[in-house]
């Protein structure tokens, strides 16, 4: 049967496919779906875990019992879970073990845009990369394989335009699962001291010379060989972009990316006049490649940033721009914002107009940056706005006092605030850690965590209550706070930043687009004509349901405008009744 | 029909929640009904967040890429009026356009700080020769939900497509609950009418 899939779903299909009933993962963009669509197969365990170190741990856990795993993450989310992962490769897996990474080339919605084959290389790790929903779904069956037949972690890694392009997919028979687990003893290969682990590090690079020997006939490397004046060297999306404007020139197109097959590739180097390597960012095969003595061109013509497409291959080869005959048009951006309705809203207001630095965190709130709102100063990664509050504040001194706030999501926290929050109990910080609660791991779409008291395949479970686990980290300055409430919301920050020590404020409101959400959504509320002086407060609010219309000023009037609430978009949360001064709305 | 070889390449633009993905997906079936070989491409993940939208559908007898290059787009639908103007550079001369008539106003123009693009319409068929204008929201509201104007707008594309009504009809039967196929089918024909 043949099925229109995106890389994701074919992911998870091929893993299904392979017999594979055992995955964990962390939420993240461009990975997100690919274990949601796997939790639906009949007779799968998946997980979310609090974060990909765990992911991947559980993952290995599984592996080691016997059982087929697989963990999921996005490009970030590998660097959280570095640590088990650079020494699962020196002890292998026993059963298979297969780590996928979602990459974001052009940072559609990440931080970085980082190379993650880099990783295979660095954690002696091989690496599939498939370039299609088809292949999405046999490489991920080739990946656990290769790693059952070599005893070592696989990569599969992806791209946003891989994972979220959609391709025609054969569906294959999945293999019958078979119950292979029990508890085995091998203490010599699986306990990593300094004595075994030089041990496993020798072993280490005999399983890469063996796995380099089997990349040379591996089938989904492949050369095709056309026009034999010009080459091209490539992996992953990248080969579609480059056969849609060059399909006469000839092919080596790798779909293990490490270890690289160096005979194949000076064979493919002898059949061809000139080579080019074309690879979106590192020039990661480039580097390789000239390495074996192979003369190629590569990242002098080829851009290092952004995802590619079809025309940015054509005009770095034909050395001329043959883009649209059009220039766009300069108009409105539109940024994500935060919608209606969110409770993240009316925190951030409050937040802004506090002469105070905010480290920021990454999840919706993160939008709060940009105007009007401006209610966070700094974002780095997962976790980050807690450690750094704390070494803001030390770093500050007296100057810092009252002046340091850290902003950190639910999820956000559970994956990574609760070590740095120890650590501000711990070291006797003084600035303010404010949860942004919306019970939800809302960015990635809903997705549930260890707060919001259910699993992902819909189980209920026991529910982390985050007042109790902050109280027992040391944290004494607690309280819950509804950010509906703006005044309520600007006494509790003005209070907690004039205590000493440490506090922490757990903003409470579930996110206005969460089915499961403990309120109703009220009636939209309306702005009386009349009663608005047009002063522009409410616009202060950054809400996408408040617009300004222009007016003809009245006699004796200087009013240029009114502010008008679109009644399809209001949620009716009313903070801009709050903000009104002249009682305009309601 | 295509000519061997021929790929065509469709961009569906606009604004989060306007129903983009899901109108790509029935385009996508459509083509693989018809069969033909069928690629789309988009991203999603912020746009929940009213950010812009893409997806870009390409389909043809062998397909490689699943996105097109500037200056290679047959066909622009732009869900939103001022949508349409922002990807221009993906038009060549002989480009089609069909614009749906909503505006949906970004940040800026909301708090007043850069107007609405005026006079959108007229550029458009100043500098291209099809330019089809949809009143969708309207034609949805009519068909029984605003929340058809996508199918509208597909009603209107098919036009241009020269593939049999009946595999869109089979398609979109596929693709909504029982109770919404009819509505959906309705929208669909005001699309082809208007």
């Amino acid at each position: 049967m043949k099925v229109l899939m995106s890389g994701n779903e074919a992911i998870a299909r091929g893993v299904y496919e392979a017999g594979v009933r055992f995955a964990a993962a962390y939420p993240g963009t461009p990975s997100t779906e690919i274990l949601e669509e796997f939790s639906k197969y009949e007779g799968v365990y998946a997980e979310w875990s609090p974060n990909e170190k765990v992911a991947v741990e559980v993952a290995i856990g599984a592996a080691l019992a016997g059982e087929k795993a697989l963990a999921v993450m996005k490009h970030v989310g590998v660097n959280v879970a570095a640590d088990p992962i650079f020494t699962v490769s020196y002890t292998g897996t026993n059963s298979a073990l297969v780590i996928v990474s979602a990459d974001d080339p052009s940072l559609h919605s990440s931080q970085n845009e980082q190379d993650n084959r880099n990783y295979a290389k660095f954690a002696k790790i091989p690496m599939l990369e498939p370039a299609d929903a088809q292949e999405a779904k046999e490489f991920a069956k080739l990946a656990f394989a290769l790693s059952k037949k070599f005893d070592t972690p696989v990569f599969l890694r992806s791209t946003t335009r891989v994972s979220h392009s959609k391709s025609i997919v054969k569906l294959g028979k999945p293999v019958a699962y078979q119950d292979k687990t029990a508890i085995t003893f091998n203490p010599e290969k699986y306990v990593m001291v300094p004595a075994l682990a030089r041990l496993r590090r020798v072993e280490v690079e005999k399983r890469l010379e063996k796995i380099k020997q089997y990349a040379e006939t591996f089938r989904e490397n492949k050369m095709e060989i056309n026009d034999r004046r010009v080459g091209i060297i490539t992996a992953g999306m990248p080969y579609n972009y480059a056969k849609e404007v060059f399909p006469d020139f000839s092919y080596l197109k790798l779909g293990m990316v490490y270890p690289l097959p160096e005979k194949l590739i000076k064979t493919f180097a002898k059949k061809v006049k000139k080579i080019y390597v074309v690879e979106e960012l590192d020039p990661y095969l480039e580097e390789q490649i000239k390495a074996m003595g192979i003369d190629v061109i590569g990242k002098e013509i080829f851009p290092y940033t952004n995802e590619f497409d079809p025309g940015i291959i054509e005009s770095a080869i034909k050395k001329h721009l043959k883009g649209g005959k059009f220039p766009a048009q300069k108009i409105p951006s539109r940024p994500p914002n935060l919608c209606p309705g969110c409770p993240h809203r009316g925190l951030f207001y409050v937040l802004g107009k506090q002469k105070v630095f905010i480290t920021g965190d990454i999840g919706c709130y993160t939008l709060s940056y940009m105007k009007p709102l401006q209610g966070l100063h700094s974002c780095i990664c997962m976790g980050a706005s807690v450690g750094m509050a704390h070494g803001m504040s030390k770093a500050l001194k007296e100057k810092g006092k009252g002046k340091v706030v850290g902003v950190i999501g639910d999820s956000t926290f559970v994956h990574s605030g609760i070590t740095p929050l120890l650590n501000m109990a711990y070291n006797k910080s003084d600035a303010l850690i404010i949860i942004c609660d919306n019970s939800t791991t809302a960015m990635t779409g809903m997705q549930e965590h260890p707060a919001t008291g259910f699993t992902l395949q819909g189980e209920r479970t026991k529910q982390l209550d985050l007042k109790v686990l902050v109280s027992s980290l040391g944290i004494d300055n607690i309280r819950v706070i509804d950010p509906y409430n703006l005044g309520e919301t600007k006494e509790a920050i003005k209070e907690e930043l004039a205590k000493d020590g440490p506090s922490v404020i757990i903003s409470q409101r579930g996110c206005v687009l969460f089915k499961r959400k403990d309120y109703a959504t009220e009636n939209p509320l309306k702005i009386d004509a009349e009663k608005c002086t047009g002063c522009k407060v409410c616009l202060g609010l950054g809400c996408p349901a408040i617009s300004w219309q222009k007016i003809k000023p009245k006699e004796g009037s200087k009013q240029q405008g009114i502010s008008v609430i679109d009644e399809g978009l209001c949620t009716g949360c009313g903070l801009c009744a709050q903000v009104c001064k002249f009682g305009a709305i309601s | 029909m295509l000519k061997n070889d021929e790929i065509k390449s469709v961009l569906l633009a606009g604004v989060g929640g306007q129903g983009i993905l899901k109108a790509s997906d029935i385009m996508c079936a459509v083509m693989m009904e018809a069969g033909f070989d069928v690629k789309k491409s988009e991203v999603h993940g912020m746009a929940q967040r009213g950010g812009c939208v893409t997806s870009h559908v390409r389909y043809g007898s062998k397909v490689y890429s699943p996105l097109e290059k500037a200056g290679s787009i047959q066909t622009l639908v732009s869900f939103e009026k001022m949508e349409s103007l922002r990807y221009l550079h993906y038009l060549g001369k002989d480009s089609s356009i069909i614009v749906n008539n909503e505006k949906i106003n970004p940040p800026a123009v909301n708090i007043g700080t850069m107007p609405y693009p005026s006079d959108i319409i007229k550029y458009l068929k100043k500098k291209f020769k099809l330019v089809m204008e949809v009143d969708a929201s309207d034609l949805a509201k009519k068909a029984g939900s605003v929340k058809t104007s996508n199918i509208v707008l597909l009603g209107a594309l098919s036009k241009l497509m020269n593939i049999d009504r009946r595999i869109w009809v089979k398609i979109i039967e596929k693709s909504f609950p029982e109770k919404l196929v009819k509505m959906n089918i309705d929208a669909f024909q005001m699309g082809i009418d208007a």
